[in-house]
């Protein structure tokens, strides 16, 4: 068996093995619940109804998808340009961490929420900055360099959480105080549960894929991504490209972090993410590095998610399957999206 | 003689292969037979079907319709392995070598099971075969360290390594110094004497005239002439593979102008074994194309990074109209009005699954299809629509991705790139290396119509006819170290050949 490239691979080609992807998930996931001993067909009914049966799941779906949108975009705006950013659950963090330092009364209405936004985007960018400079200056790898920060700003948060940042009315609980009312993201619609962290996820998406389409910052992105030597030889000032790319990639993932306290919580606490950062990465390969398939790829991982809860509860499978779920799922689109440019021959 | 020759065995017949991609019929009912002994050339223009064939007879296409004959045994369609086991051997133009091992474990890499040992058979079996073919290469060298010529060394050993019998060169000479070439040539001659057989790929028409016994036209997938190289000139298989007589433009001497761009006593350090520049000065003039002709890996690429903008030289100077730089980048070349043709188009000329159109601009996008960070795509469609026009690049439009297009396309969309910002200085490393004889020689003649429109060109070519061809002025590099200018017609190949290889260095040192 060997690998013959595919020079124009067909519509049907590059649509339908994608398709054929989520079917095999399905399939996976089907197996998997006979495994647990329940009926395959129920699970993945409740699953789907868990996720998208009811308006209220409809929206808890939706909420669980805007942190997905941000981390998922910081990952594909670096990863268009080959920089490998692992880190975006530390970004999330820091974003996190000044939603809370400015949104305990230190501003008021109606800056409050303009400036910690941005604050948080600094912080986060901040936080790749290191990564990035090592990289281009040193040649250090940064999947070691943000990941390991990943654990390092886990640490640092549930020391703000044990010390300077502690709620002194939490009874004890390692939590932040709550954030003002005027620090909170309001609903979109008065009476349902979606804050505006949804809808600021969307406006980032359509952003970045301006920014990558239409703007010189984008296509210097991108042809560093494909060919750094190349786009050396043009004239584009490599490095610098970089560092723009992880400052905006670091912005974003910490707005993740920003919506979720300001927009769900209202406080910080060291379970904030159950690991946004790292499915943000599942949620940008899923789209194929898309901006725009970004949106869609967080939803549909969110409603596995969340449907996932709903359908543990009823049937008694352990939510666990939404984890192999996602593992399937990306290892399936992966082999997919290879499949549309090779084909396998035998011989 | 009866044993090669016309009357020879038929180790080889390729019949009535036909094989089309989509709309495209690459190969058109091609037959071909080889015999004992025997040198044939394959002849073609870029994307005349060569490399199709020789992908069929290997087994990594299948053809629809048409079979192989290797020594008189049907081959399996699409089987590689079966291709090797039959005694069929390719050198392919890009090497497939890991630079990290070293020759000898290179050549039983897919061959001898990875379990095995010792070398010590395999050694004496390289080494025999070394010496019979004369390929000077040692067994224990890091390919990563070896030289082009050398690497191709190791590539043939591999073959024969695996009792090849059937040796096919897809264009071996390409990346290879006239010197390296006749090496390669007196291998080939010895193998053929030995009784293996040969087909030699290549559209150089005077190493076919040279080489070859036989030499097969290919155009546009068909068969367009067979004919044995005694019996034919060089004028003839061009028409044959171009349909029409060309003759390659030659540049008329003129008086050149101001000094555009001086390097003044530049010296770089040496890359592993790789010389870096020795006190080198050069001085491109307005009105002027500068040869520098050189065997490979002579400094030549130190040279071209520092026009090119990519380094400046750790010690000298280079100055643009008299003004010595100080920041040094691609972009600061450009902006002084360097163009650059880069001598690997793949890797550094164009961005490969970009379009042409992104392609195009790729050097102007910031001074001329963007306003405040905005880019204007509708200009660049726009630019790079005009350069496939007026540089006749054949494609099916502007947003068709670069890698589609064959070496001569994608060259002249380079070269179009290059052209547009109206540069005062080209550097053309190896600009026609690997294209066919049509682009060939509308590359030269865009060179020559810069010239003289006032540029300073610098042409960097290991194709010694194509230097003296072109230039007003040759400068020979030889390890680091540049000649003095000669003019031209002032010098003969031979004596360049001499300073190519360093004996006239010595002479000048101690004079």
């Amino acid at each position: 068996m060997r690998l013959e490239p595919v020079a124009n691979p067909s519509a049907a080609r590059r649509l339908g093995l994608p398709a054929l992807a989520l079917v095999a998930t399905l399939g996976v996931a089907m197996g998997l619940a006979l495994l647990a001993g329940a009926n395959p067909l129920a699970v993945l009914g409740q699953i789907a109804t868990g996720a998208l049966g009811s308006k209220l799941a409809i929206l808890e779906t939706l909420n669980r998808a805007t942190p997905l949108i941000f981390t998922g975009l910081a990952v594909a705006v670096a990863f268009r340009a080959k920089l490998w950013n692992i880190g975006a659950e530390a970004q999330l963090y820091a974003g996190a961490i000044l939603a809370v330092v400015l949104g305990t009364g230190v501003l008021g209405s109606p800056w409050v929420l303009p400036v910690s936004a941005l604050a948080a985007m600094l912080a986060g960018a901040a936080l790749l900055l290191g990564p990035v400079l090592l990289k281009t200056r040193l040649g250090v790898d940064e999947v070691v360099t943000t990941l390991l920060l990943n654990f390092i700003m886990l640490l640092f948060v549930s020391y703000l959480l044990e010390g300077p940042m502690k709620d002194p009315m939490g009874m004890g609980w390692p939590k932040s105080p709550a954030l003002i009312p005027e620090a909170r993201l309001p609903r979109i619609v008065e009476g349902l549960r979606l804050h505006w962290g949804f809808a600021l996820a969307i406006i980032a998406a359509v952003v970045v894929w301006v920014i990558q389409t239409r703007t010189t910052l984008g296509f210097e992105i991108r042809a560093v991504g494909q060919n750094p030597e190349a786009a050396r030889f043009a004239g584009m000032p490599v490095n610098a490209v970089l560092v723009k790319t992880a400052l905006l990639s670091g912005g974003l993932a910490a707005l993740a972090g920003w919506s979720e306290v300001a927009g769900l919580k209202g406080h910080l606490s060291s379970d904030l993410s159950p690991g946004f950062g790292y499915t943000g990465i599942i949620v940008a390969m899923l789209a194929l590095l898309h901006p725009l398939g970004v949106i869609v790829t967080a939803i549909f991982v969110a409603g596995i998610f969340v449907g996932s809860d709903a359908m543990s509860r009823a049937a008694g499978v352990p939510t666990y399957i939404a984890d192999m779920l996602m593992a399937t799922a990306l290892l399936f689109m992966v082999l997919a999206i290879l499949l549309t440019r090779v084909r396998v021959v035998r011989g | 003689m009866s044993s090669t020759g016309p009357g020879a065995e038929v180790v080889l017949r390729l019949d009535r292969i036909s094989k089309s991609f989509g709309a495209l019929k690459a190969n058109d009912a091609v037959s071909l037979t080889l015999r004992r002994g025997e040198v044939v050339a394959l002849l073609g223009e870029n994307g005349a079907g060569k490399t199709t064939l020789m992908n069929i007879l290997f087994g990594h296409y299948l053809a629809d319709d048409g079979g192989v004959e290797v020594f008189g045994q049907p081959l399996p369609p699409g089987k590689p392995k079966a291709a090797l086991a039959a005694g069929v051997g390719m050198v392919h133009q890009h090497f497939t070598l890991a630079g990290n091992l070293t020759v000898l474990e290179n050549i039983r890499l897919g061959t001898d099971a990875l379990w095995s040992r010792g070398h010590g058979g395999a050694r004496a079996k390289v080494e025999r075969l070394s010496r019979d073919f004369g390929l000077a290469v040692h067994p224990d060298a890091k390919v990563g360290r070896l030289s082009v010529g050398e690497r191709q060394r190791v590539e043939i050993l591999k073959a024969l390594y695996r009792d090849a019998r059937i040796l096919i060169l897809d264009e071996p000479t390409a990346v290879l110094t006239p010197q390296e070439s006749e090496a390669l040539f007196a291998t080939l001659r010895k193998a053929t004497a030995l009784g293996l057989s040969v087909i030699f790929i290549s559209h150089k028409l005077h190493e076919v005239m040279a080489i070859a016994d036989r030499c097969v036209v290919l155009r546009h997938g068909r068969v367009v002439g067979e004919v044995d190289t005694h019996a034919t000139d060089k004028g003839q298989l061009a028409a044959l593979m171009v349909g029409g007589e060309l003759s390659l433009p030659r540049a008329e001497a003129r008086v050149a102008g101001e000094v555009l761009m001086q390097l003044d006593r530049a010296s770089t350090p040496d890359r592993g074994t790789v010389p870096g520049l020795r006190s080198v000065s050069l001085a491109l003039r307005a009105g002027q194309i500068t040869g520098l002709a050189g065997v490979s890996g002579n400094g030549q690429a130190a040279l071209a990074e520092i026009i090119a903008g990519l380094a400046l030289p750790a010690s000298g100077s280079i100055s643009l109209r008299g003004v010595p730089v100080a920041r040094w980048t691609p972009g600061e070349a450009l902006a002084q009005g360097v163009a650059r043709i880069p001598e690997d188009r793949h890797h550094q000329g164009s961005i490969a699954d970009f379009d042409l159109t992104e392609n195009a601009v790729l050097e102007s996008y910031r001074s001329r299809f963007s306003r405040r960070g905005w880019m204007n795509w509708r200009a660049a469609r726009e630019f790079a629509q005009g350069i496939i026009r007026a540089y006749d690049v054949r494609c099916p439009g502007p947003e068709t991705r670069i890698r589609l297009l064959s070496g001569g396309n994608m060259q002249k969309l380079i070269l179009g790139r290059a052209m547009a910002s109206d540069p005062v200085v080209i550097l053309a490393n190896q600009p026609v290396r690997g294209l066919d004889v049509g682009a060939i020689a509308y590359v030269q003649s865009q060179l020559i119509a810069a010239r003289d429109r006032g540029a300073a060109v610098i042409l960097v070519s290991e194709d010694l006819d194509e230097i003296i061809g072109l230039s007003d002025v040759i400068h020979v590099m030889s390890q680091g170290r540049l000649s003095p200018a000669f003019v031209r017609g002032t010098m003969t190949a031979a004596e360049l050949g001499l300073w190519m290889a360093g004996q006239k260095f010595e002479g000048a040192d101690a004079a």
